[in-house]
């Protein structure tokens, strides 16, 4: 299974917490060098399916393979293929860029050699560059988010889970930072985001409405807004799952 | 006063609701009264003593005697031929020396002043101490007993007088007082106010039309009463617990612990208007107001025994004399006047760390 | 209707100027200053404050409400003098920091009494306001619950309420809908609406393009300066380009042969959709479509679109001299 065309590949993936059922029957699959999006409320089963998908979180059944890894199985042979950024970057402050970039190749095991390349590599992409010698604190944003995505993606992982990454920034940090993530997509990198920003949605080649553990609707987010007739992909995203509880409170 | 009332009422919402810090300010005082009251004990028990008794007479003997058995001597080496203290030190044979001189009982029995010396190893400066207190309150006594209260005059300390036994309790309890109302006070402030500063809910409370005055004040009085409280709950557990006096007027402490809590408490707001967040508060507050009372107040380490930069210090410590209050009026029924060089000075310093930090902490959030 | 405010019955004069800003300064610490913001919001407006981080936004809403004083400039809040009048202006502000705070170990109702005593509300209006405020916010069934167990969307509702306590003339808000999902964003929004129908003024910032739309009026702000201010159907009229769309799969990830056709400003990659800012279709679409297609992509449709807020949002930033 390991020559899989997809990069995320999911059967009937459920996860249950006692009684509540945080992922409900979710099956997807994600092509390589595609940017997916997982849109959705606070409690939808985003960041449940993210850590099941990470080989975090064992599922309670249903299938799910990563890279061509049974998540279940051989989580760590998963991991070592990720790369994971959240919206709390985990960055070190008082150190220096390029201390920063070290220390992340570091810890996936990197030779020195190796990670001087892709710091080399990563920066000319990102424009962090001339910012190698700067103390983190004190950067705007938008370029502690652009090192915070270079750091995850140091080690060249195949995928790369990107967690609300551009939450609360302007528009064009936001853009910046986007097109970083396109090139990445263009080097054959899958992308994983989840968000419950529409103007990051918009970003994404395919995006998943997720609504109490279950996908909704899955498709661009041209096509979602003309499904529902909408000019906004916000009004179409309340449009379905508004629809839903409907039909729900209606079948009680 | 309604916004007073808030506040306040508020802030005794958060002292309840946190169970586990209320815990902790309560169990911390008490496990240090233990650990001081039972296991630390600052009073020794046979201090491995060298002697030279170069006079080696009857009366040189019988001193010898008195040092054996008051129980906190043990002689661990007598000789009649001169000992290096330096080498008895380095040795580990004894703590202290007493050298005897060639004429102590002929002297003795003229009445002359007899050059008797008592050296101990400073390495561990409490034992030092004690034992030098032991020391001359054994000469002391042999003194007496030989010439009544004519006796020739060793220079003895105001606190071997009252508290003969030198027991540590009686002197740990008003001491644990004191640095408990400065932990209460100026720790929990500080902590207080920077958690408002680090949830962003001091910015809502300031666009309100409240006063600094009435922020100050409603957060002043629960902690007062907290920190009094639990200054009480010490207090009683040391009189009835371990048995130490209170011979002063309750009422004389209880207004200078208000003086004292004032200050703790100006100097808690003092850190909070320089710090963001809650650890930095913690640790600030820690090296700012617990480390020095405890140990440049004289709680630990007398002050007389410090080298003068340290000592110059000590005068900016506020545990300092609040202790000696404490002490006085627990212990010995000082009178205002008494305290006078202990009152003023912490009055003068209360208000100047009032007033400083009042009008920093509207300077730095407006 | 909620009728929370109902400043509006009592005023005759239906466009009053609720907030007037005369060339207000600020200098402070390395990032964030005010070059001289001039500004006029009237009564009952919702004002939208939109910009890049530093650019000044929670800067000026903090002098609004004085939590900071300004190095220059005036300002006046329901005519009262912003240098004067300070405490009679807190009276009549409600405002809600970046961060929304709560005290996590009060519970909702602790919460919201405790804000109502700060500003002196009288005890016997007390209650009825907190039941109004319940009402709308649909928090009553959590009156008891501590605020650090309730959701995002139910904190922000609850923050919201203690600066609605005083039933304020002004509403200031920074950057409220940060962190919170579209579902409780909207229906946050719906409740700012039906506020602002009953004559509170509303200043609010937001990164966020869709919240700017629902806004009556919206302000650019950039390095300290207002950059443009307009209605958010008058703000695309400010960009001089046509938006060319193009839809399709396998678009490139590089653009710079596209940026050398003539006439062709900016071009932006979203997800099956290629925008390109132009002079004209006519002049570009020829070629791009050239580009595309010998790149590889497939193309399933053109057309030309209206530019969007953020559109015209980048594009000013752009222009702006200094910018980086």
């Amino acid at each position: 299974m390991s020559e899989s065309a997809f990069a995320v590949e999911t059967k009937d993936l459920t996860q249950r917490f006692g009684r509540f059922t945080a992922v409900d029957r979710v099956t997807m699959t994600v092509a390589k060098g595609e940017i997916y999006g997982f849109l959705g409320a606070n409690g939808a089963g985003k960041t449940t399916t993210i850590r099941i998908l990470c080989g975090l979180l064992r599922p309670t059944s249903g299938s799910a393979f990563v890279n061509g890894h049974d998540v279940i199985r051989y989580p760590e042979r998963v991991k070592a293929g990720i790369g994971y950024m959240s919206q709390k970057f985990s960055l070190y402050e008082d150190l220096r860029v390029r201390d920063n970039l070290v220390f992340f190749g570091g810890i996936y095991g990197l030779g020195r050699e190796r990670i001087e390349q892709r710091i080399a590599e990563i920066t000319s992409a990102t424009g962090l560059t001339e910012l190698l010698t700067r103390k983190v604190r004190g950067l705007p944003t938008g370029w502690k988010q652009r090192l915070a995505l270079a750091c995850a993606v140091l080690h060249d992982p195949g995928i790369i889970f990107l967690d609300e990454p551009t939450g609360g920034v302007d528009p064009v940090s936001r853009r910046t930072f986007w097109d970083f993530i396109y090139s990445l997509a263009d080097a054959g990198k899958t992308i994983f985001v989840t968000t419950h920003y529409m103007d990051e949605a918009e970003y994404c080649h395919r995006i998943a409405i997720m609504y109490q553990g279950r996908i909704l609707m899955c498709d661009s987010p041209s096509a979602i807004r003309e499904s529902t007739g909408d000019a906004l992909l916000e009004d179409a995203f309340i449009r379905l799952i508004t629809r839903e509880s409907d039909t729900e409170t209606g079948g009680d | 006063m309604q916004r007073l009332r808030a506040i306040m009422k508020k802030e005794l919402l958060h002292i309840i609701r946190d169970v586990r810090s209320l815990t902790i300010i309560f169990l911390l005082p008490l496990i240090m009264l233990v650990l001081y009251g039972y296991a630390i004990r600052l009073d020794l028990k046979n201090i491995p003593l060298a002697v030279w008794d170069a006079d080696n007479s009857q009366e040189s003997r019988e001193l010898i005697r008195a040092f054996t058995h008051s129980g906190y001597f043990t002689l661990t080496l007598h000789a009649i031929t001169p000992v290096d203290p330096l080498e008895v030190f380095q040795e580990r044979r004894a703590k202290s020396v007493l050298a005897i001189p060639v004429d102590y009982g002929a002297r003795l029995h003229d009445g002359r002043a007899i050059p008797v010396q008592f050296l101990s190893d400073a390495s561990e400066s409490n034992t030092a101490t004690i034992a030098g207190q032991y020391a001359e309150q054994i000469i002391l006594s042999r003194l007496m007993s030989r010439f009544g209260t004519d006796a020739p005059l060793p220079d003895v300390r105001a606190l071997v007088l009252f508290n003969p036994e030198l027991e540590s309790k009686v002197f740990v309890v008003p001491g644990l007082v004191a640095i408990l109302f400065m932990m209460i006070c100026a720790l929990m402030t500080s902590i207080t106010i920077a958690r408002e500063k680090e949830t962003g809910t001091l910015e809502q409370i300031l666009v309100s039309p409240v006063r600094t005055a009435e922020i100050i004040i409603g957060k002043l009085f629960p902690y007062m009463f907290l920190a009094s409280l639990i200054g009480v709950v010490v207090i009683l557990i040391a009189i009835f617990w371990f048995g130490a006096p209170f011979v002063g007027s309750p009422l004389l402490l209880a207004v200078f612990s208000i003086v004292y809590l004032l200050c703790s408490l100006a100097i808690g707001i003092l850190i909070s208007t320089r710090v963001r967040t809650v650890q930095v508060a913690m640790m600030a507050a820690l090296v700012i107001t617990m480390l020095p009372s405890i140990m440049l107040s004289g709680f630990v380490f007398p002050i007389a025994s410090m080298p003068l930069p340290i000592r110059i210090l000590t005068h900016i410590v506020p545990a300092r004399y609040f202790l000696v209050i404490i002490r006085g009026i627990m212990l010995k029924d000082a009178s205002l006047y008494l305290l006078r060089f202990q009152i003023l000075p912490l009055c003068i310093l209360t208000f100047i760390l009032l007033v400083v930090s009042i009008r920093r902490f509207r300077t730095t959030l407006e | 209707m909620f009728v929370l405010g109902a400043h509006r019955a009592n005023d005759e004069t239906g466009d009053a100027m609720s907030i007037l800003i005369d060339d207000i300064h600020k200098t402070y610490g390395a990032q964030g200053a005010l070059a001289g913001v001039t500004l006029s919001i009237r009564e009952g407006e919702r004002f939208g404050l939109i910009g890049p981080d530093g650019a000044g936004k929670s800067s000026l809403m903090r002098i609004l409400c004085g939590l900071i004083r300004a190095d220059r400039g005036s300002f006046t809040l329901c005519g009262l003098d912003g240098n004067r009048d300070l405490r009679a202006i807190k009276s009549s502000i409600g405002y809600m920091p970046q961060r929304f705070s709560l005290y996590p170990d009060l519970t909702v109702a602790e919460n919201l009494r405790f804000f109502a005593d700060l500003f002196t509300v009288p005890r016997r209006e007390r209650d009825e306001r907190l039941e109004r405020l319940y009402r709308f916010s649909r928090l009553k069934p959590f009156a008891a619950r501590r605020a650090a167990a309730l959701s995002g969307g139910m904190k922000q509702k609850l923050a919201l309420s203690c600066a609605l306590i005083h039933t304020p003339r002004v509403l200031i808000l920074d950057e409220p809908t940060t962190g919170v999902d579209p579902v409780s964003r909207r229906e946050f929004w719906d409740i700012l609406s039906e506020l602002s129908r009953d004559g509170t003024t509303i200043l609010v910032s937001t990164p966020y393009m869709d919240e700017a739309a629902r806004c009556d009026r919206i302000a650019f702000i950039h390095h300290g300066r207002l950059l443009a201010v307009d209605t958010p159907a008058g703000i695309p009229g400010r960009f001089p380009l046509t938006i060319l769309e193009f839809r399709g799969r396998r678009f490139p990830v590089r653009h710079d042969d596209m940026l050398r056709v003539r006439g062709v400003a900016s071009v932006r990659l979203l997800g099956d959709r290629l925008r390109v800012a132009c002079e004209s279709r006519e002049a570009v679409e020829r070629a791009v479509r050239d580009m595309l297609e010998r790149s590889g992509a497939e193309i399933l449709s053109v057309r030309t679109d209206t530019p969007s807020i953020e559109d015209t949002f980048v594009h000013l930033m752009h222009e702006e001299p200094g910018h980086v």
